[in-house]
């Protein structure tokens, strides 16, 4: 069975939704606290998924993300390796992870993310929206075509909801938002009405460049994204859901967000 | 000076990096203060006294705190820390000593992450300040109003500033004076002393209070018991500390539970009611629950009696919910004053039964002065917008940060909120009812058990509230008038707690809220029932850890700090829980052990501190009399006046006649009045426009159980009634959840404010699909009443008119009683607010008197709820519920100065008809849409029907993206204005599948009014009634009044004709939004 493991604690939010998306695609899941994996109590390479659920680790104090990636960076588990010294042997031995908003933060933070040289040196970062605020809103994604992460494999768009206040790409030196679209580790971009990636306020939220809403590394076996694929699984949770009902469409039928964790499940199996 | 910090590092953004604080920072200033600071650039300061290398230093800055792709940093002494090339003037904004800093400890967490083998310090040894850079030579005036008007709040803050940051020295550490710990107080004293001794520190004493405090200590049998155990006669300061706060307004509701003489002036005939709380809200649930039960629903669990409500969802689950008030707080500091609300709210269904409760939405109202407000502040008052954009701010991080979606909500704008804004926090959560051992709803306490004090730790937060010293500061000094919560040491609470619970290792707890451990600990020590023993308490207060020394032990036991919980744990499981909360990273302190002596007794380094008997405590509060004048008609006179309306006598409702006029408004408007200037300048109107720029800065669907948010449709426009949320991921099970609110009628009918409120809540989850008891399928009610009323104490000269609003007050308890009983939905828990007065001088603001009902029902299927926008092209469209002329302070007739009318009144049987038909209506799926009608009447809710988009492709803003409707009024048989604008309660637009419009219609009968049909046409038309085209000029007509264009004084035809775009612009205009 495939097993994916959601971390939890510190002020991670999202982690029942995130396992009940995978248990729903056929894995199990397992909500393991931050603390267990220190102390020794559970191990990543029990899994074939780590995932970060999304959340204000540590009150995003000294920038979303910044305190648990720096616990990840330096604090040593039981056996003295660091947690990133596993998530880097875990990712080099197959293994997929996925940062979902405050996840992909502390992904980029940790230099997992988009880690053009491959060297875990944090060469990007989400700083504060355009707007100053954070927003809880509904987008259109536009996905990388053809997907270079078999999260996104197959899908075209996704209409998600993006709740954060920190969620604008910017980059270090030698890596670009151009070069990224380039080479297809920007999987996913906000989308205007007419279906193509936006600067413009409130279809991109945020104000990042190109529109640019998720990365994935040169594997494909990382991927972090802002909008939440966790909170929209069912056609009940969209904000739409009074006018597609209407249309005949059943409450409880799955919708875009589930895409993601059953393409991962099915790429676990070998089925992607 | 501060020699004691061993360095500094500044932290801000490269150049060309963006930096959106310092951007919204300079937009903010210029537009709410009119200066131009040219560019403005923030960055952090963080202090540190934890002796570090140079090496260890810059490792720290480069590694711990900065992003390198984002942010530069200097150290202190180094050449970029003192100035910015281009900027002028820099201001700091530092935290007052004893202020909660988080980032601050979230900065010290990195630092021993990075170098864990450096010696902990026992406090907090790095300090976060915000740092500002001015590109313009801005004068001192210029930069003191900065700081003190945006920027912080001097209450918590302390702000630096100059041309460089080579000055800034300090360091907001804590010193407390050196003194005795425990004063003995001499009762034997005059009284008039004894009233002044109370006013000085503090202790809110009545005259009457006094002596029972004296005779409690005079008693013989106690005397002699104090004797025995060697201790003075006279008490402690501790002691008396411990009984203020006991029999403090906030802890014991004595207003609430007074006797009131109640004198009626048009009859002249006086009668008593015996504790308002006992009369109606525990009257009318004790009635309605014998009603339930004997229909077999037995779904209520625990009422008043915890600290939140407990009704059962099925056999594992029970349902948690409270509702509280931060006003006072959030007045002072409105940020701190409303994220301590919402999570201290948050910890009453975590401490609710044995405690552990799994937190699954909030709902928050907010009455607010209108931000445009341009008259005068009074010292001590922040301007309105101010106090909004606080609120709001603090709001946001306390839900978000904490992970638990604001589902529903509500804002108000009265003028009178100047006097104290409202601010109402709420919060659902489930409770587990397998736990091991007793059941999960009961608070179980075992002599022998420890007593543990776990998460945040004491400082002087919060003890006497706001007005404690605040003539003794000095620098040194901790603030503690407001308090900043912090999110992140709850949640790692929270998640231990739960843990803990659910692990069987805590036998129960409660939160430490107002009164801190002396109220937790003395309502834990105290048995429910006289057969499970006397109770009583041992406390070593020299063990409960601090946030920096100096503390007097009364200081300790009452203060107020946040992010506590008081745990009763049976010693074999303490080594386990102990063991789990390092794990977790959350300090727990055993303090103390759970006795059967009946007393509270305190320990200082062993010394005995206090030492109460706890029946006292608790039973010795002498009882409340106070007087009331019943001013305005209940129920009885309502009925009988309107049956004489209906006989064609003179009678008009009284309440009518107290509005200024009984004729109907709308009979003063010109014939060719501009009704689409009216609706769209209804819809832009603040209790009724767009809310989105707040709505959208909650998260409304962590925890992806939100299955309606509160603005919906494909367009996200479109405005919803209740919140549902799904209990659970695996089921489609689901809790409805709704707020109403209508101060706008409570100064001349507290009656009809309070029956409209109450009825506001049910209709808006009987629109979504929610059942009554009694009717539907059993599913649970549960409902939180919250007063927030002005000073209705009686006083000739501080406050004369006291015994009219406590006679409103009785009325709008009479209304809660007749309107619970009536739908038969009990009342679970609520709380009263009775001081919401701003004085200074002669000046007295005082709030309308409010009543917020908070409502939660559960939902059989999620999966049926119904949206309340129209969806398809050809639904038809039906008024539900009858409309009368009640325009009296409605959004349309206040708009227009127009006075007089008849305000609303909620006929509870006949609205219980019509929600009897909606469920039915519900349950065999006719209907497409359903929204309830509101503020701005029938004309508002038919907009905002055709607020949620049609699913059309074009852009946006253009018509096709909406869906509209064309309707004729000809069924109402009204006025237009009474039509389209008249505020009726218990009335909701739906639109019906075209195939079911008989079935419904047969079901409905003459509940239901057709109106017309959705259509894609993007505009909202409404024709004219026949009735009224040939009605005369009014007399008055004329002035003021928006007139058709060209219309020669004709009725316009049709009366309404506007795309929805335009509508949804109007309504986005209004000042619903917090700016900044």
């Amino acid at each position: 069975m495939v097993k994916a493991i959601v971390l939890s604690g510190f002020g991670i939010n999202c982690e029942e939704e995130s396992a009940a998306a995978y248990r729903l695609a056929g894995a199990r899941a397992d909500i393991v606290h931050l603390s267990d994996l220190f102390a020794g109590l559970a191990s990543i390479g029990d899994y074939d998924i780590v995932h970060i659920p999304g959340g204000f680790s540590f009150g995003d104090d000294l920038g979303s993300g910044r305190v648990l990636a720096d616990m990840i960076r330096y604090r040593k588990t039981a056996d003295g390796s660091t947690l990133l010294d596993q998530l880097d042997r875990f990712r080099s031995e197959g293994g997929f992870i996925l940062g979902i908003c405050n996840g992909f933060q502390v992904l980029v933070q940790a230099g997992l993310l988009p880690d053009v040289g491959g060297k875990r040196i944090q060469d990007a970062s989400l700083t504060f929206n355009a707007s100053g605020r954070f927003e809880d809103r509904w987008v259109t994604l536009a996905v990388a075509q053809p997907s270079r992460t078999p999260f996104l494999a197959g899908v075209e768009s996704l209409y998600l909801p993006v709740r954060h206040g920190e969620g604008r790409l910017v980059f270090g030196d030698g890596v670009s938002a151009e070069a990224l679209v380039k080479e297809g580790l920007a999987a996913a971009r906000y989308a205007g009405a007419d279906g193509l990636p936006t600067e413009t306020y409130p279809e991109n939220p945020n104000g990042s460049p190109l529109g640019i809403a998720a990365l994935t590394d040169g594997t494909g076996r990382v991927l972090g994204m802002m909008p939440h694929p966790e909170a929209a699984i069912h056609i009940a949770e969209r904000p739409d859901r009074g006018l597609l009902e209407r249309q005949g469409r059943s409450a409880d039928e799955l919708t875009d967000g589930f895409l993601v964790f059953r393409n991962i499940v099915k790429e676990v199996r070998g089925e992607g | 000076m501060h020699s004691n910090a061993t360095g500094r590092v500044l932290r801000r953004s490269k150049p060309g990096m963006p930096d959106a604080t310092g951007e919204r920072t300079r937009l903010v200033i210029g537009e709410t203060l009119s200066i131009e600071t040219g560019a403005v650039r923030s960055g952090k300061l963080f202090t540190i006294v934890v002796p570090l290398g140079s090496d260890e230093f810059e490792r720290f800055a480069a590694a711990g705190l900065c992003e390198a792709p984002l942010h530069e940093f200097a150290l202190e002494g180094s050449s970029g820390y003192s100035a910015l090339p281009g900027f002028s003037r820099v201001v700091v904004v530092a935290r007052h000593p004893g202020v909660t800093d988080d980032e601050g400890f979230s900065a010290q967490r990195v630092l021993f992450d990075l170098f864990p083998d450096l010696p902990r310090p026992s406090g907090q040894a790095v300090f976060s300040q915000d740092v500002f850079w001015f590109e313009n030579p801005l004068t001192d005036a210029e930069i003191e109003r900065i700081s003190s008007e945006l920027l912080g709040n001097p209450l918590i803050n302390r702000f630096w500033h100059g041309s460089s940051l080579a000055g800034f020295d300090y360091v907001p550490d804590v010193e407390l004076p050196a003194s005795s710990a425990v004063e003995r107080i001499d009762l034997d004293r005059p009284m008039d002393e004894l009233v002044r001794l109370s006013e000085e520190r503090l202790w809110a004493f009545t005259r009457e209070e006094i002596e029972a405090v004296k005779a409690g200590f005079a008693d013989s049998a106690e005397a002699g018991l104090r004797a025995a155990a060697g201790l003075d006669p006279m008490p402690t300061d501790c002691e008396i500390e411990i009984i203020a706060q006991t029999w403090s307004e906030h802890c014991k509701h004595k207003e609430f539970a007074a006797a009131i003489d109640c004198l009626d002036p048009a009859t002249g005939l006086h009668r008593t009611v015996d504790s308002l709380f006992k009369t109606f809200i525990v009257g009318s649930t004790t009635r309605v629950r014998a009603d339930l039960e004997a229909a077999g629903e037995d779904w209520i669990v625990k009422v008043f009696s915890d600290n939140a409500g407990l009704v059962r969802i099925d056999e594992k689950r029970m349902f948690a919910f409270k509702v509280e008030t931060h006003n006072t707080p959030s007045a002072l500091d409105p940020y701190g004053g409303s994220l301590t609300g919402i999570v201290g709210v948050n910890r009453d269904p975590m401490g609710t039964g044995r405690g552990g409760a799994r937190l699954l939405f909030n709902t928050d109202v907010l009455c607010f002065a209108p931000p445009d407000y341009s008259g005068p502040l009074h010292p001590g008052q922040l301007h309105p917008a101010r106090i909004m954009a606080g609120v709001v701010k603090g709001i946001e991080d306390g839900g978000n940060k904490s992970g638990i979606p604001t589902v529903n909500g509500s804002v108000v704008f009265d003028d009178r909120y100047r006097g104290k804004p409202l601010v109402y926090c709420g919060t659902g959560a489930i409770l587990r009812s397998d736990y091991p051992g007793e059941p999960s709803w009961e608070k179980p306490v075992r002599p022998g058990c420890r007593i543990y004090m776990a998460g945040g730790r004491v400082g002087r937060d919060g003890i006497h509230g706001a007005t404690f010293s605040s003539g003794k500061l000095d620098e040194k000094s901790p603030r503690t008038a407001v308090q900043i919560g912090s999110p992140i040491t709850q949640k790692l609470m929270s998640d231990f707690l739960e843990r803990a619970c659910a692990e069987g290792l805590v036998l129960s707890c409660t939160d430490d809220g107002a009164g801190g451990l002396s109220s937790s600990i003395g309502e834990l020590a105290r048995p429910d029932n006289p057969a499970q023993g006397l109770g009583g308490a041992v406390v070593h207060l020299d063990r409960v850890p601090l946030k920096y020394p100096g503390l007097k032990p009364w200081e300790i036991f009452v203060s107020e700090s946040q992010e506590r919980m008081t745990l009763c744990i049976e010693p074999e499981k303490a080594r386990l829980l102990e063991a789990l909360a390092k794990r977790f990273e959350v300090e727990i302190t055993d303090i103390g052990e759970f006795t059967d002596t009946g007393r509270l007794d305190i320990r200082w380094n062993g010394a005995r501190v206090a030492w109460l008997g706890l029946d006292f405590l608790h039973e010795g509060l002498p009882r409340k009399h106070m007087e009331a004048e019943l001013c305005w008609p209940g129920a009885s006179e309502k009925a009988a006046a309107e049956r004489s309306a209906r006989g064609g006598a003179a009678g008009n409702l009284p309440s009518a006649r107290a509005a200024g006029s009984s004729v109907s408004p709308s009979t003063r408007l010109p014939p060719d009045f501009d009704w689409n200037a009216a609706l769209k300048a209804v819809l832009s109107r603040p209790n009724v426009c767009s809310k989105e720029g707040i709505v959208r800065r909650y998260d409304h669907e962590v925890k992806g159980r939100t299955v309606l948010k509160p603005l919906s449709g494909l367009s996200g426009n479109a405005p919803q009634d209740a919140g549902v949320v799904r209990v659970d991921l695996e089921g489609w099970g689901g809790i409805a959840v709704s707020n109403g609110i209508a101060p706008k009628y409570a100064d001349v009918d507290p009656y009809a404010s309070s029956a409209g409120a109450f009825d506001e809540a049910v209709r808006q989850i009987v629109s979504v699909g929610g059942e009554l008891p009694l009717l539907g399928s059993g599913g649970f009610w549960s409902v939180n009443d919250n007063f927030c009323v002005p000073d209705s104490a009686w006083d000739p000269v501080g406050n004369p008119d006291g015994k009219k609003k406590l006679g409103a007050l009785v009325r709008m308890c009479e209304a809660l009683y007749d309107a619970s009983t009536a739908y038969s939905i009990p009342l679970t828990s609520g709380k009263d607010s009775m001081k919401n007065d701003f004085r200074a001088g002669k000046v007295k603001i005082s709030v309308p008197p409010t009543v917020l009902y908070s409502a939660a029902a559960a939902i059989a299927d999620v999966r049926k709820i119904v949206t309340a926008e129209f969806k398809k092209p050809g639904d038809i469209v039906y008024l539900v519920g009858k409309t009368r002329d009640e325009l009296g302070f409605s959004e349309f007739s206040s708009g227009f100065g127009l006075e007089g009318g008849t305000i609303p009144q909620v006929r509870f049987v006949e609205a219980r008809g019509t929600y009897t038909k909606m469920m039915k209506a519900h349950r065999r799926g006719y209907l497409a849409s359903s929204h309830d009608c509101s503020d701005g009447g029938l004309a508002v809710t038919l907009a905002e029907c055709c607020f949620g988009g049609s699913g059309a492709q074009g852009p946006a803003g253009s018509p096709s993206r909406y869906l509209g409707a064309a309707i004729d009024l000809d069924a109402l048989g009204l006025e237009p204005g009474v039509a389209l604008f008249s505020e009726s309660h218990s009335r909701f637009v739906v639109s019906v599948i075209p195939e079911k419009t008989d079935l419904f219609e047969n079901l409905m009968g003459e509940s239901a009014f057709r109106l017309g049909i959705v259509t894609d046409a993007g505009s909202l038309v409404v024709e004219a009634p026949a009735a009224s085209s040939g009605r005369p000029p009014a007399n008055d007509a004329g002035s003021g009044f928006p007139s058709t264009p060209g219309g020669h004084g004709f009725p316009p035809s049709p009366l309404i004709d506007i795309p929805v775009s335009d509508l949804v612009a109007s309504w986005k205009s209004g000042p619903g939004g917090a700016s900044w």
